[in-house]
């Protein structure tokens, strides 16, 4: 390294073009640095989701479904409600293993092709969502059109002191009701799905040993 | 190939001088304010020097043939001012407010603030016409083969320019926050979110989290009113800098013009 004096590692031409340039680096990420965290954020959040009440045990039935509106995000008016439909398990038609979590079977209204609201049609007893044309049957598995899996379902409990129904976070299921994690509309969970769209990177959404 | 000659200054910006004797001789009113022009521009231009670039903008030799296909890409760039000019003034009346504050600040808009309702459908169906105009010119440029050599960064500029564009009508839709841009971004949302392995986490970084939030509205607002422009600005700057530095593309159906010795040769 040629130097100025005896045993000069670094020019000074060339020191003080990395002081320079190395103190407006750190200066340029001090404000992107903390701006970029802010924005990618939410990422990394989650809702929180509290039990909520939705009636008796006799309000529902096997037979229909009863329609709920929850709120899933507090504080935004009509933007943060969501329709659940609710009905009682019935052990001849569910064929998935049953537990404390679905004594009833709460449905979300969000469509799985992109995320519009279906409606239960009680003549045709299916599931039909305007947008393009999903159709659902009972269960809430896919009975025709774009969605990728069935509807995602909700956890439902019977509180013990209050003798009440309550509605819990979401979950999303496979074509064989596994139950995963939430996600998205859109994102199928059969054979490489699951690994193609990944869970939340914060998944504590679930009660205790439930995805 | 030699060098083509400055193209020349406007006749109002060179006077001529007056012949010799006349100096004393009043001037007439509508001289002296020219003569005032010329001083400011001459002020200005002696201490930045843009009177050099605006004639290597604006005075510049384009090739035969060119036709009214060439004015789309003026015509989108006419597009996005109009979008910016009328995009300012609706901020200055729009809240990004979820609970019903967005939805009733486009109704004042639209109903009660003068001339709202013109200055509103100028952005909306301003917005429609520069995405037309922006394919007519893609278009344009695809079928003239005038994204060749040496025009390929100018081709890809110009796309990222469309991208750019489509996201601002994608966030832009959101704002009036009724029923059809509320659905259309759940959908528009959830299609990001099909993308394998990132498609999830660029649905919450949409959102601004796992639901459609309070802070949905206001990043749509903040990603569609600065964010993006000042990219679309930028980028334009590029485009139009390569543009003027490359020249225009002469249309395809003309062959180049052969010096006149080869032709002698060949005949």
């Amino acid at each position: 390294m040629p130097g100025a004096f005896e045993g000069e590692t670094v020019t000074r031409r060339r020191f003080m073009n990395v002081v320079t340039q190395g103190s407006g680096l750190v200066a340029a990420m001090a404000f992107t640095l903390p701006a970029l965290g802010f924005a990618l954020g939410p990422v990394f959040s989650r809702e929180p989701f509290s039990w909520q009440a939705i009636g008796h045990p006799d309000d529902f039935t096997r037979d229909t479904y009863t329609t709920k509106v929850l709120t899933i995000v507090q504080g935004i008016g009509e933007a943060g409600y969501s329709i659940a439909y609710v009905r009682t398990r019935d052990p001849k038609i569910d064929t998935e293993p049953g537990d404390q979590y679905n004594r009833w079977v709460a449905l979300s209204s969000r469509c799985m092709h992109l995320g519009c609201p279906v409606r239960f049609v009680s003549a045709a007893q299916r599931f039909i969502c305007p947008c393009h044309g999903g159709v659902y049957d009972f269960r809430g598995m896919v009975a025709g059109g774009p969605p990728v899996r069935p509807l995602d379902r909700f956890y439902t409990r019977l509180n013990q002191d209050t003798g009440l129904v309550e509605i819990g976070p979401r979950y999303s299921v496979n074509s064989e009701l596994e139950r995963f994690s939430p996600r998205d509309p859109g994102q199928p969970l059969d054979g490489i799905g699951q690994y193609l769209y990944p869970s939340r990177l914060d998944t504590s959404g679930g009660p205790p040993g439930h995805p | 190939m030699p060098k083509l000659p400055a193209p020349p200054l406007p006749k109002s910006l060179k006077p001529l001088p007056k012949p010799p004797g006349e100096e004393s001789e009043k001037m007439t009113p509508l001289q002296t304010v020219a003569e005032g022009g010329i001083h400011v521009v001459d002020w200005i231009d002696e201490r930045t020097s843009l009177s050099g670039g605006v004639r290597w903008l604006l005075f510049r030799k384009v090739p035969k043939g060119i036709n009214w296909f060439y004015t789309l890409g003026s015509a989108t760039l006419f597009a996005f001012l109009n979008q910016a000019v009328t995009g300012v003034f609706l901020a200055m009346f729009y809240q990004p407010n979820v609970n019903g504050g967005a939805y009733e600040s486009v109704r004042y808009i639209t109903d009660d603030a003068f001339l709202g309702q013109l200055v509103r459908s100028m952005h909306k169906w301003g917005a429609s016409v520069m995405i037309i105009l922006i394919f007519l010119h893609m278009g344009r440029v695809f079928f003239f083969g005038a994204y060749k050599y040496p025009r390929e960064l100018t081709w890809v500029i110009g796309v990222v320019l469309m991208i750019l564009t489509l996201a601002m009508g994608f966030t832009g839709y959101l704002l009036p926050f009724d029923q059809r841009s509320y659905w259309a971004t759940i959908v528009g949302v959830n299609i990001n979110g099909t993308g394998p392995f990132i498609g999830p986490y660029l649905s919450d970084f949409l959102r601004g989290g796992p639901e459609f939030g309070a802070t949905t509205l206001s990043r749509f607002y903040a990603i569609h009113m600065m964010l993006i422009p000042g990219l679309i600005a930028a980028l334009i700057g590029a485009h139009l800098y390569l543009v003027t530095k490359l020249g225009i593309s002469a249309p395809p159906w003309l062959k180049a013009e052969e010096e006149p010795e080869l032709r002698e040769a060949q005949v």
